[in-house]
């Protein structure tokens, strides 16, 4: 039976619409199914409440690889990537560190806490400069099998060592102690003072079920330093019309390059024949024909739900099983009738375009990891929020203000009750520690949208809410993302691939697995 | 945004031209007036008052403060007597430049360090084990430079009770002015007879209105950066991150020097016991080192011959540049020439420059590359010794 | 006793007469090198002493297990002509639990088995597999214990082939079990045995003893490997454990008298000072009452920030390497209580009748309170912001049973280690707060043991302070420097140093701070000899 097309792509997630993309500017004739009504996963601009845009679930980029935006002429396709400036830390005796990209300004914020830390935060920024340096090269690679004793496997390994082992002596070091460390220990190697400390290692605990003391975390610390490549905070930015924005222009321009788009068309399955994959079937009953389907959801998914489980090894579907994904954040947002004014910092000013971080020390966060790991919701949570309408006006009615507010811990396992029940009152904690430090917020609340790590699976699938398709911990990366012998965007299923995040180099929004998945599905047609 | 220093409501209402600069966070006049010539020939035939506060400063204190400066710097501290300023670089372990200042010696056991880069942790890691405090005092000390031919008769009628004429070269005294204690010693960076007073920041209007009040018969005037960058350039002192790359900024290890190759080898004393980067730098003194930093003399008949390709005489004068350009030998990339500027007092071009040693010789003749009407051209060029304006009067 | 050095002049000074200091003398003076070994106590075995703190007592202060120590080592120096003699308990673990049940793991497998079938039937049916899976793996990473780790990233084919056979050994996993190898080495020994099993009692019993000696709950990513390393010994279990007759003091005297038949000498009540450096080479030792002497190479036992922060001088160091010296994470993690008894304790959960045989047999291995991970996880969260966690996690032995020497007649020795105990405390100071383990030692063990409190003659209180100050331990780690993965083979003790050589000329290194780490395993001193005996042969 000829194909009705060369490929499906199963998630219109930005993964998928890059793979689409990609497949689509080779000359693949490529449809892409999207189960929602709107295109991007978890990087969608819905208008929850009339007139203000939320950035519903990812809300900042940094990672987004460029050369996707020059390949796939992203800009052409309204993309816009404007500067975030700054991370503010209110403090709650009423002080506050602020960083920006003035460097001496920077400079004497840090030594107000300390002067040795203010000395070192140059160093360590290019430490980090190096590192991320050294890693970019990884992210562009397909991870090699290092059980293999294929040439081309031991070539690609040799070359990796070669890369490393090429490294400076105090580089390689530090990759070393980023890929085994705590973020806390690692960052108390250069630091002493709690507002920077707490901040910085805010980082190593995005989307991660782990506490700043957990071994591991420096890691995801450096995940979200690759895409610094300047060692400055620019790098991170705000995508016009927020994340929605990245998923229009990808799809605008995988529509120009001929990808047809089906919204509201759920895949409840991949048809396998004589082991390889030939299309899909609706959940409406309708059958779509492909040489190849590639999906974008997470290996949950992906293998056990929208394959026949039998068609699996045991050995794969027991691994795929134990691959960890443990929900760990949620997200508030909110559409607010005038801007917040800090306590620290009344009035208009710069540090409301940039990050506004509850993260006044180590302990405090790792206190919330502390509740939250035992399935409590903790009451002083770490927040990183944003007022995307104070750097992209769009984002709400001329002097009113959007602001999206990541919450760190919310476990999607509760000890107690349900989170359909506790919804509110996890909006309620973020709202009241929030006001702690933005004393006019509770007043100008025009609409509250709370999302659990529930409301995250419900929505865009990710399971147990976990917004990396999978935690990003030792065990999970690489060639073991997201189980051996899957990790190279192909599975046991012939003409079956993968483009998600679950696959390396990971989460976060980079279009990289799509772009390397892309990448295979071409090398293999 | 930068922040001002203590002397900013006089430099402001001072600085006609709006132009600032951001030197370590703070607000520096590159120019007070519309144009620096005035501000330049103050420094050579007046006095310029020149705010150098944004000037990391340190001070070390304790039984084993010598032993921790001498362990830093190169230079041995031990022959430097109370009342004694040096100059000198400092180096990390692989005998590569951190940073480059003075150390003045105000006791026994008690030091103050200025430096262009914050520089605190990395003393602290050295005082590591020894018995010295180390304390930051860049904001606690605001800095006045007063240099030039006239800064000691000026000086003088405000220090009343200190004998400017006994302050020799690189020492330093307490003195006080009217009633405000500070610290005056006989250094500078525009290679001229000059001061600089250091004094605490709520005096400094103060001390600023006296020097200006004494001064002002004198021609002393406020003067920004460019004119300070013309005078060190005809001094042959260095700059760092222009003339060299401290070790810290380096993104990679080319980017690195010794201190010899940046033309501070006369403040290496490998005999003076241990200190940081000794082993290396024995090893390079043996060895050889890879670069030389030479002055670089631009020859005017063959600079005019190439503007006159184009119909053109030379348009050289104005700011000093900071842009490194090639310098060529036999055709071949040498080194490169990181600052350079028209001496007006010289009236010649020249230039603080990088060359492989082998080429270094003095006398040699190099080119450099200059730019007319948007081509690239090579001029003819001479190394030579800095500094390359040294007058008597500097060290009398 | 104190003993003055009978020459001026050695081959070797070895500071420090703990068990690897004694096994570096041992291996040293048995290929005929002079060798002189200072110790600054008056007894010998820094951390793996035995000392008569109660009246009739042979009391542990410090290991209490020799499970890790390398059979080879034993073998190569004699050491049970010597009179060693090992004591294995038939028990590994036994874990009274809060409803009065209680877990014996075996050292029997099959014995251990049925013990789980009461807890979990699939549990028990996964035990022998989960044995199998960590055999494998320790068979690994034994391999590693005798070779010398390579001085990454520079690559010498001289030091990476010792590798090969551990290389081969991962190949040999197959590719699969070669995966999930390095797939768990880095987990938190949580997630593994919540991969393995359901029941809380084994999942408790099996992390309590993986995060020895570590500042680090079970949900901590790289508990697994620490797990895999203290089963390195285990024949068949997942914990190596086996006692010395008359306490660790037997197996360090047994090495003393190794390293004097070659011709060490071994001065005790002699503390080092200074090592003296000569042109930036370690030249001699000068000691606390001024004499000085000199040797080819002086080896240090100590703890490597006390190496070289107070024996060397952080200003004979480079900067860079002061800063990675101060940057070793160094972390208490436990406090020890001795207690002399005067009747064995009544472990109810034992059953009716304590002191029937098959009780006193589950008795004598190690007794542990910690009936699930979450047990010891919020144990470690009250720590780790400076408390004394409230319901601590104990690892108690009673020697006396299978050693009835080491105390009066009809009194018996208990030794438990309190998890955790964190170095600084954040109100108060050890010394003002010391008195309260014993309180919580008692009260959560008289759930288990009712009337505990009344068998007491004496107590010992070891806190990590006492750690520090009278055996050396650096911030009370046990281990000389915590074994996480940014602290392990070329990364330990410090990054680039891993050979057992230091910058300095001269000067090595051989305590537990070294390749491969903590425990009595011999390996660093060992390790440390062979390098010394190819540069100064």
């Amino acid at each position: 039976m000829p194909s009705e097309y060369d490929a499906i792509v199963i998630g219109g997630g930005h993964n998928g619409l890059v793979t689409a993309a990609y497949l689509a500017r080779a000359g693949k004739k490529t449809l892409l199914l999207e189960r929602r009504h709107i295109l991007g996963g978890s990087s969608v601009t819905e208008e929850i409440y009339p007139g203000f845009k939320f950035t519903v679930f990812s809300y900042v980029v940094s990672l987004f690889r460029p050369e996707i935006i020059r390949d796939l002429d992203l800009t052409r396709h309204g993309l816009m990537i404007l500067p975030l400036e700054s991370t503010l830390t209110p403090l709650p005796n009423g002080d506050y560190l602020y960083r920006g990209a003035d460097h001496y300004e920077t400079y004497r914020n840090v030594a107000r806490f300390s002067q040795r830390d203010a000395d070192i935060y140059e160093d360590y920024s290019r430490m980090m400069y190096f590192m991320a340096k050294a890693v970019k090269y990884v992210l562009g690679i397909v991870p090699p099998d290092p059980t293999s004793l294929n040439p081309a496997e031991l070539n690609a390994l040799l070359g990796m060592a070669r890369h490393f082992l090429g490294l400076e002596r105090d580089q390689f070091y530090t990759l070393v102690r980023l890929m085994t460390m705590s973020s806390a220990d690692f960052l108390s190697r250069w630091f002493e003072s709690e507002p920077l400390l707490g901040t910085l290692s805010a980082s190593g605990i995005i989307g991660t079920f782990m506490g700043p003391r957990s071994p591991g975390t420096a890691y995801v610390l450096l995940h979200h330093y690759m895409g610094e490549i300047d060692g400055v905070f620019r790098a991170w930015g705000f995508s016009k019309g927020g994340t929605g924005g990245i998923a229009d222009a990808l799809a605008s321009s995988g529509r120009a390059l001929g990808v047809e788009i089906r919204t509201q068309a759920p895949v409840a399955q991949v048809i396998v024949k004589d082991g390889k994959a030939v299309g899909v079937a609706l959940e409406s009953g309708e059958e779509l024909h492909a040489r190849v389907v590639v999906s974008s959801l997470d290996p949950n998914q992906t293998f056990l739900k929208l394959i026949d489980p039998g068609i699996l090894p045991d050995e794969l579907t027991a691994s795929l099983r134990r691959f960890v994904y443990r929900g760990s954040s949620g997200k508030v947002n909110l559409a607010l009738d005038a801007a917040p004014d800090l306590a620290c910092l009344p009035g208009p000013g710069a540090h409301l375009r940039g990050a506004i971080s509850i993260s006044p020390s180590i302990d405090y966060i790792e206190r919330a990891y502390d509740d939250a790991k035992y399935g409590n919701l903790p009451q002083h949570p770490y927040i990183d929020a944003i007022i995307p309408s104070m750097i992209d006006p769009g984002m709400a009615p001329p002097g009113k203000h959007v602001m999206s507010c990541f919450v760190q811990y919310a476990p999607y396992q509760l000890r107690e009750g349900n989170w359909d029940e506790k919804r509110e009152a996890f909006g309620d904690i973020v709202v009241d520690t929030l006001a702690e430090y933005i004393p006019n917020l509770k007043d100008i609340i025009l609409h509250r949208q709370v999302l659990t790590p529930l409301d995250i699976e419900r929505t865009t699938g990710l399971s147990e809410g976990n917004i990396f398709q999978g935690e990003l911990s030792l065990s999970q990366l690489f060639f073991l993302r997201p189980a051996p012998g899957v990790a190279k965007y192909t599975t046991p299923v012939g003409n079956y691939y993968q483009c998600g995040s679950a696959v390396h180099p990971g989460g976060g929004i980079t279009g990289a697995p799509g772009k390397l998945a892309a990448q295979v599905i071409l090398k293999d047609w | 945004m930068p922040i001002p220093t203590p002397f900013y409501p006089r430099t402001s209402a001072l600085c006609e031209s709006h132009e600032w600069r951001d030197w370590s966070g703070y607000l520096a006049a590159s120019l007070y007036e519309h144009l620096h010539d005035r501000e330049y020939y103050a420094i050579r035939n007046a006095a310029a008052l020149i705010d150098v506060s944004p000037l990391f400063k340190y001070e070390a204190r304790g039984p084993e403060a010598l032993r921790f400066v001498n362990r830093v710097i190169t230079r041995d501290l031990s022959r430097c007597a109370v009342g004694q300023v040096i100059y000198t670089p400092w180096c990390d372990d692989a005998g590569k430049v951190i940073d480059d200042g003075t150390v003045a010696r105000l006791a026994d056991d008690h030091f103050r360090i200025t430096a262009a880069d914050p520089n605190l942790a990395w003393f602290q890691d050295c005082a590591y084990g020894l018995d010295v405090d180390i304390r930051d005092v860049s904001s606690d000390l605001a800095a006045l430079a007063l240099q030039g031919p006239s800064s000691r008769q000026i000086l003088q009628q405000v220090l009343r009770g200190t004998n400017l004429e006994g302050l020799k070269y690189y020492h330093l005294a307490s003195a006080q002015a009217g009633a405000i204690p500070l610290t005056v010693s006989r250094t500078g960076y525009t290679g001229d007879l000059g001061y600089e007073l250091w004094v605490a920041p709520e005096h400094a209007i103060t001390l600023w209105d006296m020097l200006i009040e004494h001064g002002t018969g004198y021609g002393i005037a406020p003067a920004g950066m460019l004119a300070l960058d013309i005078a060190r350039i005809e001094a042959g002192l260095i700059m760092i991150q222009i003339d060299y790359i401290s070790t810290r900024h380096a993104l990679i290890p080319d980017q690195k020097s010794s201190p010899y190759e940046v033309g501070l080898g006369w403040t290496v004393n490998l005999d003076k016991g241990d200190f940081i980067g000794r082993k290396a730098l024995q090893a390079e003194k043996a060895g050889g080192s890879k670069w030389e930093m030479v002055g670089v003399e631009v020859d005017w008949n063959s600079l005019e011959a190439q503007y006159a390709r184009y119909a053109l005489t030379p348009r050289v004068a104005g700011r000093a540049s900071r842009s490194a350009v090639p310098i060529y030998k036999d055709g071949r990339q040498v080194g490169q020439m990181t600052s350079h500027t028209f001496s007006p007092l010289l009236k010649k071009y020249i230039g603080i420059a990088t060359v492989e040693k082998q080429y270094a010789g003095y006398e040699d003749r190099v080119s450099v590359e200059i730019t007319v009407e948007y081509t690239r051209q090579k001029a003819d060029a001479r190394l030579v010794k800095t500094p390359f304006y040294n007058p008597p009067r500097k060290r009398a | 006793m104190t003993k003055p050095p009978a020459n001026n002049h050695y081959d070797v000074i070895v500071i420090g007469a703990g068990h690897n200091g004694l096994v570096a003398a041992a291996s040293l003076a048995k290929a005929g090198k002079r060798v002189l070994v200072v110790e600054q106590r008056q007894t010998i075995g820094g951390a793996a002493s035995t000392e008569p703190v109660f009246p009739g007592y042979q009391v542990d202060t410090g290991a209490r297990d020799a499970g890790l120590f390398l059979p080879e080592i034993a073998a190569e120096l004699n050491l049970e002509a010597r009179g060693l003699r090992w004591l294995e308990s038939p028990v590994l673990v036994y874990a009274p639990q809060p409803d009065g049940r209680s877990l014996t793991l075996w050292r029997d497998t099959r014995r251990s088995v049925a013990e789980i079938a009461a807890f979990s039937q699939t549990d028990a049916e996964r035990y022998p597999k989960f044995l199998q899976e960590v055999s494998h793996f320790t068979r690994v990473l034994k391999r590693m214990m005798t070779v010398t780790p390579p001085s990454l990233p520079d690559l010498h084919a001289g030091e990476l082939l010792p590798w090969l056979p551990a290389a081969l050994n991962l190949k040999r996993l197959g590719d699969q079990e070669m995966m999930e190898f390095m797939r768990v080495l880095a987990m938190p020994v949580a997630d593994f045995l919540d991969e393995w099993f359901e029941s809380d009692a084994l999942k408790g019993a099996i992390a309590a003893g993986s995060v020895m000696g570590g500042f680090q709950g079970p949900r901590a990513s790289g508990t697994t490997f620490t797990l895999l390393y203290h089963a390195l010994q285990a024949e068949e279990g997942f914990r190596s454990s086996r006692f010395v007759q008359g306490g660790m003091g037997s197996l360090v005297l047994a090495l003393a008298e190794a390293a004097q038949q070659s011709g060490a000498e071994i001065c005790t009540g002699q503390a080092v000072a200074q090592i003296i450096l000569d042109g930036g080479r370690a030249a001699g030792v000068r000691l606390a009452g001024g004499e000085q002497i000199t040797a080819r190479v002086v080896v240090s036992n100590a703890e490597p920030r006390r190496t070289f922060f107070d024996l060397v001088g952080a200003p004979n160091l480079e900067v860079a390497f002061v800063r990675e010296v101060k940057n070793i994470r160094l972390h208490s993690s436990l406090a020890r209580l001795s207690f002399g008894l005067k009747r064995l304790p009544d472990f109810r959960a034992a059953g009716q009748a304590a002191f029937q045989n098959a009780s006193r047999e589950q008795l004598c291995g190690h007794i542990l309170i910690c009936p699930e991970m979450d047990y010891l996880e919020r144990a470690y969260d009250e720590a780790k912001y400076g408390g004394i966690p409230t319901q601590p996690v104990l690892d108690i032995v009673l020697p006396t049973l299978t050693d009835p020497g080491r105390a009066p007649a009809g009194e018996h020795l208990m030794s438990i280690d309190f998890y955790y105990a964190p170095y600084s405390l954040k109100d108060a100071s050890w010394d003002e707060r010391r008195g309260e383990l014993i309180d919580i030692v008692l009260r959560s063990l008289e759930a288990y043991a009712p009337g505990i409190g009344d068998a007491i003659l004496h107590s010992q209180v070891l806190t990590p302070l006492d750690l520090e100050h009278d055996y050396g331990l650096t911030r009370g780690d046990i281990y000389h420097g915590q074994m996480g993965l940014d602290q392990l083979l070329f990364m330990r003790p410090v990054a680039g140093y891993g050979r057992y050589r230091t910058p300095l000329e001269g000067l090595y290194l051989c305590g537990t701070g070294t390749h491969p780490g903590g425990g009595v395993t011999g390996a660093s001193g060992y390790n440390a000899a062979r390098e010394i005996l190819r540069d100064i042969r």
